[in-house]
């Protein structure tokens, strides 16, 4: 479980998060929504512990984990942009990750998968957009933690590779594993979604089901739901 | 740290700049060694070649390394690792690769040339040191500007004008100091300028070694009266350690409250 309590983080004069006061429990796909800016990734790297936060607390499992390293290791992080260091191989990026967390890994079956079998010896930096975040995707996945933080996993997936993130993401909600996605692409948040946390100004807006949103905003198709939250907004 | 440390080194010694790099400073041997035949002076033209180059490359690649590496920064951030551990074995791994290209690439004609047991060993070893401790310095420098500029622009713009400052235009304002406060007594000025420099230290640490006093200049005659050339020579060895030591603290600071 996640708790997030009066998180406040500004960059400069800039506001992004606001006291913002957040409750993920255990086991689920939640997707964090919000338009753009609206301080969705500045929230799951507070989790995450690559920003800094002016205040507020987080804790994961009721353990503080502001300047803690440790816990990280029961995260699986996807970065938004996949760049990795261009002169290592696929296989030697691998094997640095796996040395870095010294945990079982199911890499061959997402290697198998992904059908990355010829790119293992391949540099990163002669590497497609979509291979790439394929390669992240494997890095992300291999590891059995029980937080799996996901930002912008889609972009650059062809549609097969995109038929396997969803699968794989079912399979670990199946594991009773605590997902966290953030995305743009509302066909996907409405498929897998079980709840929603949309963030706007800096704040929880919203958190609930599709259902609910589609309720309180009186629309029933849920892009619309999201388009009246923002039009009321910003009306 | 030491992981880290291992990839960016083979991660770096493996790109083509490294051997370029490298390339350059062995071409550079052989040239002065075999058309010169006189191994000091072909010691004190890489001194001042080396004074200058090495600085310059430690940080040009030091502010490159730092931002062409940042999404992997990121991805080992997520891993369960601290932060001070992240940064200083990239940073280990850039300054171990970047010198040993200048010691392979100078050590290996002087082997050839025949230099171990002659003479001429301990001011070549010298120099390596020297040129070593400069890209560590360097470099350490190019990855504070680095940390404490996110736009990539301005970041190497910074590390730019550092470089040119230190090895340029220190050099000039301390010259018209000399000028203008001709009248007074400035020996412990010029003294302590020069420990401000690490490029200077360089120099007169070099420069005491070989005994050529002519070439030492005002501060590297201010230097030796002061300490004596032993002591002269421990005293600029600990400076210059200590210009290596202060941007690695630097580092771990700002990289414990960065954001990314």
């Amino acid at each position: 479980m996640i708790r997030v309590e009066g998180l406040k983080k500004s960059f400069g004069k800039l506001t992004v998060l606001d006291n913002l006061d957040l409750k993920i429990e255990k086991g689920g796909i939640f997707v964090i929504l919000g338009p753009n800016g609206s301080g969705k990734t500045t929230l799951i790297k507070s989790v995450l512990g690559m920003v800094v936060p002016n205040a507020g607390n987080i804790s994961i499992d009721n353990q503080p984990i502001l300047k803690e390293w440790q816990y990280r290791g029961n995260i699986d992080y996807l970065p938004q942009i996949a760049n990795f260091p261009s002169n290592l191989s696929v296989s030697e990026l691998l094997k640095l990750v796996k040395e870095l967390r010294d945990k079982p890994t199911r890499d061959q079956e997402l290697i198998a998968l992904f059908g990355l079998e010829p790119f293992l010896d391949k540099k990163l930096g002669n590497l497609s957009g979509g291979t790439k975040q394929k390669v992240n995707l494997m890095l992300t996945f291999m590891f059995n933690s029980p937080l799996v933080i996901l930002d912008e996993p889609t972009s650059g997936l062809d549609p097969i590779a995109m038929l396997h993130l969803k699968e794989l993401i079912r399979a670990e909600k199946e594991n009773g594993k605590t997902v966290l996605i953030t995305t743009h692409i509302m066909s996907f948040v409405e498929e897998i979604a079980d709840e929603i946390v949309f963030l706007l100004d800096g704040k929880i807006y919203f958190k609930g089901s599709i259902q609910e949103l589609q309720q309180m905003t009186g629309q029933v198709d849920f892009e619309h739901a999201i388009a009246a939250i923002l039009r009321r907004e910003h009306a | 740290m030491l992981k880290i440390m291992k990839y960016s080194f083979f991660d770096l010694i493996r790109s083509r700049w490294s051997f370029v790099y490298f390339g350059f400073y062995f071409l550079l041997g052989m040239t002065l060694l075999f058309l010169n035949n006189d191994v000091s002076k072909a010691i004190i033209t890489m001194m001042n070649i080396i004074v200058v180059l090495t600085p310059l490359i430690g940080t040009i690649f030091g502010v490159m390394y730092y931002y062409n590496s940042k999404e992997f920064t990121e991805l080992l951030m997520a891993q369960p690792l601290k932060r001070s551990t992240i940064f200083l074995g990239q940073y280990f791994g850039l300054a171990l690769s970047l010198a040993g290209s200048l010691v392979l690439g100078l050590g290996i004609p002087f082997a050839i040339y025949g230099v171990v047991g002659s003479a001429a060993l301990l001011s070549f070893a010298l120099l390596l040191a020297v040129g070593a401790l400069l890209t560590f310095i360097f470099v350490a420098l190019a990855y504070n500007i680095g940390l404490a500029n996110d736009n990539k622009i301005k970041g190497f713009g910074i590390a730019i004008l550092m470089w040119l400052f230190l090895a340029v235009v220190y050099d000039g304002i301390f010259l018209i100091s000399l000028f203008v406060f001709d009248d007074y007594p400035i020996d412990k000025f010029s003294l302590i300028a020069s420990t401000l420099n690490p490029i200077d230290l360089s120099r007169i640490l070099i420069i005491l070694e070989l005994d050529i006093s002519v070439l030492l200049g005002y501060t590297g005659a201010v230097f030796q009266q002061f300490f004596g050339t032993s002591l002269g020579m421990i005293a600029s060895f600990g400076l210059l350690f200590t210009w290596v030591a202060l941007p690695i603290g630097l580092i771990v600071r700002q990289a414990k409250r960065k954001d990314f």
